[in-house]
């Protein structure tokens, strides 16, 4: 079981649902789940270019790699600058100009093409590391695991693939993503794969916009859905966009399986590094429940919530 | 001499397009007959090495200055190691003027890049 958290904007909380809901599967925790948690859960902090869930998770790291891509080492000896190189490649990561071939390193997506069509087998691929994998155990019983983009690097996806293959979890093992902000590749990379994906959003004309995109991303990707609403206001005068965020996902089809009400406490306990179950422990019940609902969903094989369109029209 | 202009359509009499890497056209004019052929950049629409890709086409028309307003950092080292000359347009606003002024020798030759790079800076292989 593979459950996702993304977002689309940044800031709504991902990070926040994603901590709780791993500590709410521990083993201390796994009293009254319908599924045997024999394995701690193990958490993939995917947001390689800003990771944050150690701060909350306190990870004691032991196991470590480098990673990075293979890109082109040409051999001018052999090179006939016949350009099939910079031809084939879609980034432009590759220049033949005269006599001289140039590459640059931070376009090369790694496809290995270049080497491949090369007629007189100049190119040959050399490991540019670009990040590091780290995994261990956190003192609160769960198996964690990140990846981290090296600062100056612009391509994310390589590392985040290869942290969930490094990663490798048992096959009872429930595994909790945590995508990064956004609903470009880093995302798809994260969330690719997922049983089930846990849409946070806020209350805000900005939650709500990148909502909306990241649900064509689980459509595209045909993963089943669902929302937790943060930041929740209810009836309060000023709670106007949750009725709007709510009135969106009845019209979608979208489960809310989760509404988190905004609060100070809840807001300087994060600050302090605290997660939302150290802060109110009653809400590992909360997440009981919404790890319930996802295996429910999952299990019965329910088509993505969002493929069913209900009309909700004037209620 | 044969030097390629980035210009905003095709022809002489067209405005310079101020971007080396997603000019709109690439103009290649020999200065003593002034004959020139117009090309649509390659790199106006790629995804991404924009700079790189038209640099790689000028490079294959074997021109031998580059005028535009503008080139970032890969297209620098791109046009620099095919050694192709980069000048920039100044007050020039349609090709045939930056033709003349270039010819004039009043046109600013630059030694580095005007611009950070959009994307990811390069580098050159050892």
């Amino acid at each position: 079981m593979r459950i996702a958290v993304a977002s689309g904007k940044g800031g709504t909380g991902k990070t926040t649902v994603a901590t709780s809901l791993a500590l709410s599967l521990n083993a201390e925790a796994k009293q009254g789940l319908p599924v045997s948690v024999s394995l701690p859960p193990l958490f993939l902090d995917c947001d390689v270019e800003a990771p944050d869930a150690h701060l909350f998770l306190k990870p004691i790291f032991e196991a470590r790699k480098e990673v990075g891509i293979l890109i082109p080492q040409v051999n001018e000896a052999r090179c006939m600058h016949c350009g099939k190189c910079a031809e084939v490649c879609q980034y432009h990561a590759i220049a033949v100009l005269g006599k001289q071939v140039l590459v640059f390193p931070q376009l090369c997506h790694g496809c290995g093409s270049c080497s491949w069509v090369c007629p007189e087998g100049a190119i040959s691929e050399t490991l540019d590391v670009i990040g590091v994998l780290e995994r261990g155990p956190t003192p609160s019983g769960v198996d964690f695991a990140r990846g981290v983009l090296d600062v100056g690097e612009p391509m994310a996806v390589p590392v985040i693939r290869q942290l969930k293959r490094w990663a490798n979890p048992e096959l009872d093992q429930i595994v909790i993503v945590d995508a990064s902000p956004g609903t470009s590749c880093p995302v798809v990379e994260a969330v690719r794969g997922a049983d089930f994906l846990l849409l946070v959003t806020e209350p805000t004309p900005f939650g709500l916009h990148d909502l909306k995109l990241a649900v064509e991303v689980a459509r595209e990707l045909q993963i089943p859905a669902g929302v937790v609403l943060n930041r929740y206001e209810g009836n309060a005068p000023d709670g106007r966009y949750s009725a709007i965020v709510e009135a969106y996902c009845r019209k979608q089809g979208l489960p809310i399986l989760l509404r988190i009400p905004f609060e100070r406490e809840i807001a300087e306990g994060i600050a302090q590094g605290k997660t939302l179950v150290e802060i109110h422990p009653e809400t590992r019940l909360w997440f009981k429940r919404l790890f319930i609902q996802i295996i429910s969903a999952v299990q019965l094989g329910e088509p993505p919530a969002i493929a069913e369109k209900r009309d909700f029209a004037g209620s | 001499m044969k030097i390629a202009l980035t210009t905003v359509s095709p022809g002489i009499e067209s405005a310079v397009d101020p971007r080396f890497g997603r000019g709109a056209y690439l103009l290649v004019v020999d200065t003593e007959t002034l004959q020139w052929q117009s090309y649509p950049n390659p790199g106006a629409s790629a995804a991404g090495g924009a700079g790189i890709q038209a640099a790689q086409f000028v490079s294959d028309q074997k021109v031998e200055a580059m005028l535009s307003g503008d080139f970032g950092p890969n297209a620098h080292t791109a046009l620099e190691r095919a050694g192709i000359l980069m000048y920039v347009y100044g007050d020039s606003r349609t090709a045939q003027e930056a033709v003349y002024a270039f010819k004039a020798g009043s046109l600013r030759r630059i030694g580095g890049p005007t611009h950070a790079a959009r994307h990811a800076e390069g580098e050159e292989i050892p």
